[in-house]
């Protein structure tokens, strides 16, 4: 076991425990945010950096700090170990540029895009972006293209999380999409047109935390808000069958995993599951769910943020300018917050 | 003159080849090793000589090699990083195709010190002729018995393979090129787990430059301490610097560490001086990602001491006022030079080059480069400058490897000491004229914006 | 060339690519992949088209996939057609200090053609490429695995025009090591 203290809190998880992992266990305001990690993927994370955390102290026999911002989704604890998250200006500070570039090319569609109200980056810019981008150069725009006739890849939108490349590496077999070219023109493609015909190939939707990827069957069906969610289960040959159907008026619009607080889906379910069977009576319904949609579109979610903000702010404005200054550690005290 | 150690013998015609070689001492260093040495001794040696890695992040390399870890019944592997690509720097390709011998034997005797019975040569696919060097030299040395089973009846058995890239400079980062060794796309990996546990194919694996293994042959020929007997402080030993820009004699030059820049520039033993007459500008004098010093910074330190060409004394006054040895690729520029469009080169350079795994790098290399461009289509403003400014600041530090860091460095050093030139190109649209060839170059009908 | 056409190795390459295999352990024979594209480009008319990548992939047992995102990610990799020539000039710094671009001006006044194009006879192919390793000898262009350096104006005619004569590219073997002393 091991003790590590996030924000001041402190807390004792296996070794091998992730840092991000050890701040779930917590929960609250001081989870980073991820658009990569994945718990369920081998290998994920590390890509994006959104949930970049300062090491204070490294450990308690080594007890020097990291010297740069580290992963937290890929760096496990050490016994003693201190991690800034929310109570690093420095921390918050490179957060909103990273935000910045994940949004730099990204086409804001929101409007038309079925992810909306569900998109982790929609929360993320809202809690850690600017209103203005600075980039005043055209965005990169890919062709929509269809990878089987379930599921549509919407290059444009993509922040190169690699999770559906992931999937399909570790729970279908005969991997045929992936990332080709490099830097910023790299994409996801099959490269040649090819579908994607996997009995678990629907899973990439769920999976994407952005709209990249979507659920052809529910596509321009519904705004997400506007549909209930039912956990229900039936016998499948292929998965296990337990599900979340999304309810417009009497009507299935959609069936997806059922997710967890940050999003993941707890089970991988079939395509038969996902795409084909949308009638109430193919299914057992267990009752309403009760989502902790971490949202915008969540009640009271504006009101929280703009909390949230003028704490960022807050803090912002407490920085040094200038060169390289050391802007120092634990210089801000979290129950300071307004409440 | 200063000591030369590994091109001692470069001039020597014919030593590319085997016999050549060994009758100028050639494979002494093996036999010596082989026959009278532990591996832990020449670890040792390595220790003592104070030898740091060569190809740019000057990581003491006896350090390096005492962390491989050494667990039972799993192999272990020695790789070479020859995918010199670092904008300036061509020292590693001259080495391999004058004296291929010596990386050869280096790496028999790193694969020895460190318990590898088979290792490899990766190398740039760009270098295609020097890999067929490599080759030959590979093969000669089988036929004579240095390599493959019981090498010089000593018992100890390597093969030795030549790896080409295709083309990315990213796999000059030992995660990328081990995943580009892997058969798969060159995406550094994330860290820890660093190589010395789990490299390559998941084993312990130890990443050196060929300057680096180079080095070890005269290392376990003359002994560390004599090695560390040449340099200065922490600087150990020599090292090659790949000279180029605007001097009279561009090359590859081997330096005793410790020689005055200013003396490394102006005499005839090194760069002879500035070409035409010309007077100095600026120097970026560890490859291109390290930072660009005006003249009165790279001659002399900001306290006044002459600047020596040392780890330590490059990199006095950190970056507000120093740089760093880096890879060697010193690169001079005249008074006529722009920074502004050097800058730009570098920008596209790493904007080419960036893998686009991580966010900040990818996204933010693309950005930097097109503010460039912009400005030097006249199109800029001053708030540029500060822009630029800050993307650097949120590239640097962010990212999984040190690509991040290597497109940052070159842009925040440009604005910090040039500062006023970028606003004067702005302002009065300077060089406009050249600009136009920019224009050409890239192929572009209208300005961006 | 069609989408649908199989490419298969030569016999000679074949065994070439056999060689290569064997020199990584037991399971690790993913490790090919760069060399076998290589092999792949060379033997297939300069450039990877899909029937060339899955070649490959067939070879080595691995889904096409990971070829393609593979030699997608390296430069040296051509996924469309070249000329008989390609003409790479270095553009990163110390070339350009030295007059990398007016060399790719004239190059393409020469050829009648821009960068990234081929000339309408498919001899010549020009491109700019980062930096090739050769900043002491400045200006440098790469073609067919040679590198010509210390380019000038009428150093550059001489080489489009000695090429031209040939109709191929040179290529390096140990018989004619070219650029060496």
């Amino acid at each position: 076991m091991a003790k590590v203290t996030i924000d001041g809190i402190e807390i004792e998880v296996p070794d091998g425990t992730t840092i991000l992992q050890a701040a779930r266990m917590i929960g609250g305001d001081i989870v980073p945010p991820a658009m990569c990690y994945y718990s369920k993927l081998k290998t994920s994370g590390g890509y994006c950096r959104t949930c970049l955390v300062k090491v204070s102290k490294g450990s308690e026999k080594d007890p020097r700090p990291m010297p740069k911002p580290v992963a937290s989704c890929r760096t496990t604890v050490m016994d003693g170990m201190e991690v800034l998250n929310i109570t690093s200006p420095e921390v918050l500070e490179a957060r909103a540029g990273v935000v910045e570039m994940l949004l730099l090319n990204h086409p804001l569609d929101c409007p038309v895009c079925d992810q909306a109200g569900e998109c982790h980056l929609q929360d993320l810019a809202y809690e850690h972006g600017k209103a203005e981008t600075r980039y005043e150069f055209p965005r990169r725009e890919f062709e929509k293209i269809d990878i089987g006739d379930k599921v549509q890849l919407h290059m444009t939108r993509c922040i190169m999380c690699f999770r559906c490349v992931k999937v399909a590496d570790q729970i279908t077999d005969g991997r045929v999409h992936g990332v080709i070219n490099r830097g910023d023109a790299a994409e996801i493609s099959t490269y040649i047109e090819k579908a994607i015909d996997n009995d678990f190939s629907g899973n990439v939707i769920d999976v994407c935390p952005v709209g990249a990827l979507t659920d052809k069957t529910f596509r321009f069906k519904s705004r997400v808000w506007y549909t209930k969610p039912v956990d229900a289960h039936r016998d499948c040959p292929t998965c296990t069958g337990k599900v979340r159907l999304w309810y417009k008026g009497d009507d299935v619009a959609r069936v997806t995993a059922r997710k967890d607080t940050y999003g993941e889906a707890e089970e991988w379910i079939c395509n038969s599951c996902r795409f084909e069977h949308k009638k109430t009576s193919d299914w057992v319904i267990e009752g309403p769910t009760k989502v902790d949609r971490h949202s915008v579109i969540s009640a009271n979610h504006y009101e929280n943020l703009r909390l949230l903000k003028a704490s960022i702010d807050r803090q912002r404005a407490s920085l040094p300018h200038g060169d390289k200054v050391d802007l120092g550690t634990g210089a801000l005290n979290p129950n300071n917050e307004e409440k | 003159m200063g000591k030369k150690i590994l091109l001692a013998n470069d001039h020597i015609e014919g030593i590319r080849f085997l016999d050549t070689y060994r009758k100028h001492g050639g494979y002494a260093s093996l036999e010596k090793a082989l026959k009278s040495m532990t591996p832990e001794q020449i670890v040792e040696e390595v220790k003592t000589s104070g030898l740091r890695g060569r190809g740019g992040a000057g990581f003491p390399t006896g350090m390096k090699w005492s962390f491989l870890a050494k667990p039972e019944g799993v192999p272990r592997y020695v790789v070479c990083n020859a995918d010199e690509s670092e904008p300036g720097t061509f020292k590693d390709r001259y080495l391999m195709e004058r004296i291929p011998h010596l990386l050869i034997e280096g790496m028999i005797l790193s694969s020895y010190a460190l318990g590898a019975k088979t290792s490899y040569i990766y190398i740039r696919g760009e270098y295609f002729y020097v890999a067929r060097i490599l080759e030959q030299a590979i093969d000669e040395a089988y036929a004579a018995g240095l390599l493959g089973k019981n090498i010089l009846n000593s018992g100890f058995d390597l093969d030795l393979y030549v790896q080409i890239g295709a083309g990315a400079y990213i796999c000059g980062e030992e995660t990328a090129l081990l995943e580009s060794l892997e058969g798969k796309r060159g995406n550094p990996r994330i860290k820890p787990p660093f190589p010395a546990i789990a490299g390559l194919y998941g084993c312990p694996t130890v990443v050196n430059n060929v300057e680096t293994i180079a080095a070890v042959v005269p290392i376990v020929n003359e002994g560390g301490a004599a090695y560390a007997a040449i340099g200065v402080g922490n600087s150990k030993g020599t090292k090659l610097i790949s000279a180029s820009g605007h001097i009279n004699k561009p090359g590859v030059y081997e330096i005793e560490l410790g020689v005055p820049v200013e003396e490394f520039i102006y005499s005839d033993e090194y760069c002879g001086g500035i070409r035409n007459g010309k007077k100095l500008k600026a120097v970026v004098a560890g490859g291109s990602s390290v930072p660009i010093l005006p003249t009165e910074l790279i001659l002399n330190t900001a306290a006044g001491e002459p600047r020596l060409m040392s780890y330590e004394s490059l990199g006095d006054g950190g970056f507000a006022t120093g740089t760093m040895l880096g890879s060697g690729g010193f690169i001079v520029m005249d008074e006529d030079t722009s920074i502004v469009k050097n800058l730009y080169t570098f920008a596209r350079f790493y904007h080419h080059e960036s893998c686009g795994q991580c966010s900040p790098c990818r996204e933010g290399t693309g950005w930097m480069e097109k503010i460039l461009h912009k400005i030097l289509h006249g199109h800029g403003t001053l708030a540029d400058v500060d822009l630029l400014w800050d993307i650097q600041s949120k590239i640097e530090g962010k990212t999984i490897c040190p690509l991040g860091e290597a497109a940052a460095w070159p842009v925040a050093a440009a604005i910090r000491h040039f500062r006023k030139e970028f606003e004067d190109f702005i302002r009065n649209g300077e060089h406009v004229n050249d600009v136009k060839h920019y224009y050409r170059l890239n192929n572009l009908t209208a300005p961006i914006n | 060339m069609s989408e649908k056409t199989i490419l298969k190795f030569s016999d000679e390459t074949a065994a070439i690519a056999k060689k290569i295999v064997a020199r990584y352990p037991e399971g690790r024979h993913k490790s090919a992949l760069i060399p076998l594209l290589h092999l792949a480009q060379a033997e297939f008319d300069g450039w990877l088209s899909v029937p060339a990548m899955d070649c490959v992939a067939e070879f080595l047992s691995i889904q096409p996939i990971e070829a393609y995102e593979v030699a997608s990610f390296y430069s040296m990799f051509n996924l469309k057609p070249v000329g008989k020539c390609t003409l790479e000039v270095c553009r990163t710094s110390s070339c350009w200090l030295n007059g990398a671009e007016d060399i790719v001006r004239h190059l393409e006044k020469k050829l009648g053609i821009k960068e990234g194009q081929t000339t309408a006879d498919g001899m010549f192919t020009l491109k700019t490429v980062e930096c090739l390793g050769s900043c002491g000898t400045a200006p440098m262009l790469q073609c067919g695995g040679d590198y010509y350096e210390n380019l000038t104006l009428e150093k550059t005619d001489k080489l489009v025009d000695s090429l031209r004569a040939e109709g191929k590219a040179r290529v390096y073997t140990n018989d004619n090591p070219v650029n060496i002393d």
